[in-house]
């Protein structure tokens, strides 16, 4: 790991733990964007951790970018020294794959894909490898995923697979963003599935559809009253498949308030996955049966 | 008391000086496009400058008072109507309770800011008024102003005559310069790109809203070769998905760069070359499609000196308005 410093215009610094993804690239940005709160720097307005980066914004009529840059350095050394354990939670999401919504809408950009002639998850599902959609979307869900980033838009949570890294699912984005991706889609782009929080423009290969809001500006959801965000980076994911009849139900559940997330409190730790990763997302999940 | 909106124009949207602090969940600052215009809008009819005023992009909405009051427009040039009769833009104008303001056509700019005696007084989420359509956020239940919405109007800060002359106005460009900041992932493109980024002509393509402004016309770029890092996607424009910064350029495919503005997503996968410098992001928000654009390069002593050009001039507009 190469920790790599750089301005971002004269209002941020973006730092980058590492080119490629890992946890431990993870943890140590999660580490130092801790350790830059902790120090209460004046003038930093912004602090944005991500995958395997992480970004601050300052206002530089209070402290020069150098002082800043200087700043950051300092609290590399901390960062450093930091256990990578967390307590989190670990949260069931329902999917509906090859649903109807996404489906209408990959077709409708066709043209900014690299394979025109399929769809998304046939795409997906023949450059990793395997020799159908639906074990395709068996290797998507089985194991859990990690939060690694909340961002993109209104508290989209991106997600890294819990799994070695030679099984890990990897797609290249569309050569050219999309104008428009139905609210709840189930995405995947690079190593990272996501859930669009709202329609919008995207890049993400479409698998499917969750029919649990993870934003809600009104905060009417019933588990969104709180806050209007859902997620948040270091929580635990299990896609759970669901059919049509499941989807419709849960919508209707979701609209009367009656509708309450599977999840549970747990302890991830880094060195203990790095040493037995299917035993470790085996407790995982038992937590989630446990509940 | 109210504004009610007759037409709505094409997308007519409440703005104040945005919302930071929760860009790392996703939800951008936004605001106004154009700082400078919404500030210099709310002083004149003397408003804090970051009251929430309405900002319409291209063409401008119709709006019946409900109580007399001020009024000011700054921003873009068009032609402002009260009652049908002229009034001058950058000027604050005394409205009567009945009066209708609108507008002609568009001659230069983009957007127009309206500021009213008092501010726009709807509600305030997440520490603004501003609306963020993607996220459904602020403004009248996070959407555009529509026919027949009821604006609330604050209560006056101390309105009265007002006009700011014109040499205190920005000078228009033709092309517009943007500064840049080289920087991010700069590395990942050829020299002979970098500096073909910088010499080439670029306009603003017809994609070119709040969230972002994207241009046509330069050469696509060459990557320099790298083995994709694991995690990033194969396409050489993909990296690892990280945060972006406002005024950040990005360039899927390396063909057509793509600047985040004020409804900026908070990160993607794309990979970026650098930012436009703080002090000239206003400009951007007054730029139509097809404006001949051209990137130029800086240092971060240059953006920290336009920056302070900036404020000394908003500071000697603050001061000049002041006395009148």
């Amino acid at each position: 790991m190469k920790t790599r410093y750089t301005f971002g215009g004269d209002e941020h610094i973006f730092v980058e733990m590492d080119d490629e993804m890992s946890l431990e690239a993870f943890f140590k940005a999660i580490a130092i964007s801790r350790a830059v709160q902790a120090a209460n720097i004046d003038g930093v307005t912004e602090i944005l951790p991500a995958n395997a980066s992480f970004e601050v914004r300052f206002n530089p009529d209070i402290i020069h970018p150098d002082d800043m840059m200087a700043r950051l350095k300092e609290l590399e050394g901390t960062a450093n020294t930091a256990e990578p354990r967390m307590t989190t939670r670990i949260i069931e999401v329902p999917v509906y794959y090859q649903d109807p919504w996404t489906h209408e809408t990959l077709m409708r950009f066709r043209e900014r894909h690299q394979d025109p002639s399929a769809t998304d998850l046939e795409y997906a599902a023949r450059i990793n490898g395997y020799d159908s959609v639906e074990a395709f979307i068996e290797a998507h869900h089985a194991q859990p995923w990690f939060v690694s980033m909340v961002g993109f838009v209104s508290g989209l949570p991106f997600l890294y697979q819990l799994v070695e890294r030679e099984k890990q699912i990897e797609v290249p984005k569309y050569l050219r963003p999309r104008t428009d991706t139905p609210k709840l889609t189930v995405g995947y782009g690079g190593c990272f599935s996501c859930i669009y929080s709202v329609r919008g423009a995207g890049g993400y290969q479409m698998f499917g559809i969750t029919p649990m809001p993870i934003y809600d500006p009104q905060q009417k959801v019933s588990y969104l009253k709180d806050f209007m965000v859902f997620f948040r980076p270091g929580d635990i994911v299990k896609f759970a498949p669901v059919d049509r009849e499941t989807y419709d139900r849960i919508v209707a559940e979701v609209e009367a308030g009656t509708f309450t997330p599977r999840m549970a409190e747990v302890t991830f730790d880094l060195d203990a996955f790095n040493a037995d990763m299917r035993g470790t997302n085996a407790r995982l999940m038992e937590a989630l049966n446990d509940n | 008391m109210t504004i009610k909106v007759l037409k709505a124009g094409l997308s007519t949207t409440i703005q104040d000086l945005g919302r930071p602090g929760y860009f790392h969940l996703g939800i951008p600052e936004g605001g106004a496009m154009d700082r400078f215009a919404l500030r210099v809008a709310n002083m004149l009819v003397g408003n804090d400058e970051g009251a929430a005023c309405l900002e319409a992009v291209f063409m401008g909405p119709e709006l019946e008072f409900e109580r007399d009051t001020w009024v000011a427009v700054t921003g873009a040039t068009m032609p402002i109507l009260l009652d049908g009769e002229t009034r001058d833009g950058w000027t604050s104008f005394p409205v009567k309770a009945g009066q209708v303001l609108s507008f002609g056509f568009l001659k230069t700019g983009a957007r127009i800011y309206i500021a009213v005696a008092g501010g726009i007084d709807t509600p305030v989420q997440l520490g603004s008024r501003s609306t963020y359509v993607i996220g459904a956020l602020g403004g009248i239940d996070g959407r555009p102003v529509a026919v027949s919405d009821m604006l609330p109007m604050g209560t006056p800060g101390k309105p009265g005559q007002r006009a700011l002359s014109a040499d205190l106005l920005r000078p228009a460009q033709n092309p517009v310069e943007l500064r840049v900041l080289p920087g991010l992932y700069w590395h990942r493109i050829t020299e002979a790109s970098q500096e073909r980024f910088f010499a080439e002509e670029w306009t603003v393509a017809p994609e070119a809203d709040r969230m972002g402004y994207r241009f046509r016309g330069g050469t696509p770029m060459e990557f320099v070769p790298r083995e994709q890092p694991f995690g990033a996607g194969s396409d050489p424009s993909n990296i690892v998905d990280g945060c972006y910064a406002y005024g950040s350029i990005q360039v899927p495919g390396g063909t057509e760069p793509i600047v985040l503005h004020r409804d900026a997503v908070s990160g993607g996968g794309y990979f970026t070359i650098g930012a436009v410098i703080s002090a000239d992001m206003d400009l951007i928000g007054q730029m139509q499609p097809n404006t001949r654009v051209r990137f130029v390069k800086v240092d971060m002593e240059t953006a920290l000196n336009a920056r302070k050009a900036r404020r000394e001039r908003l500071e000697t507009i603050r001061n000049t308005l002041a006395a009148q």
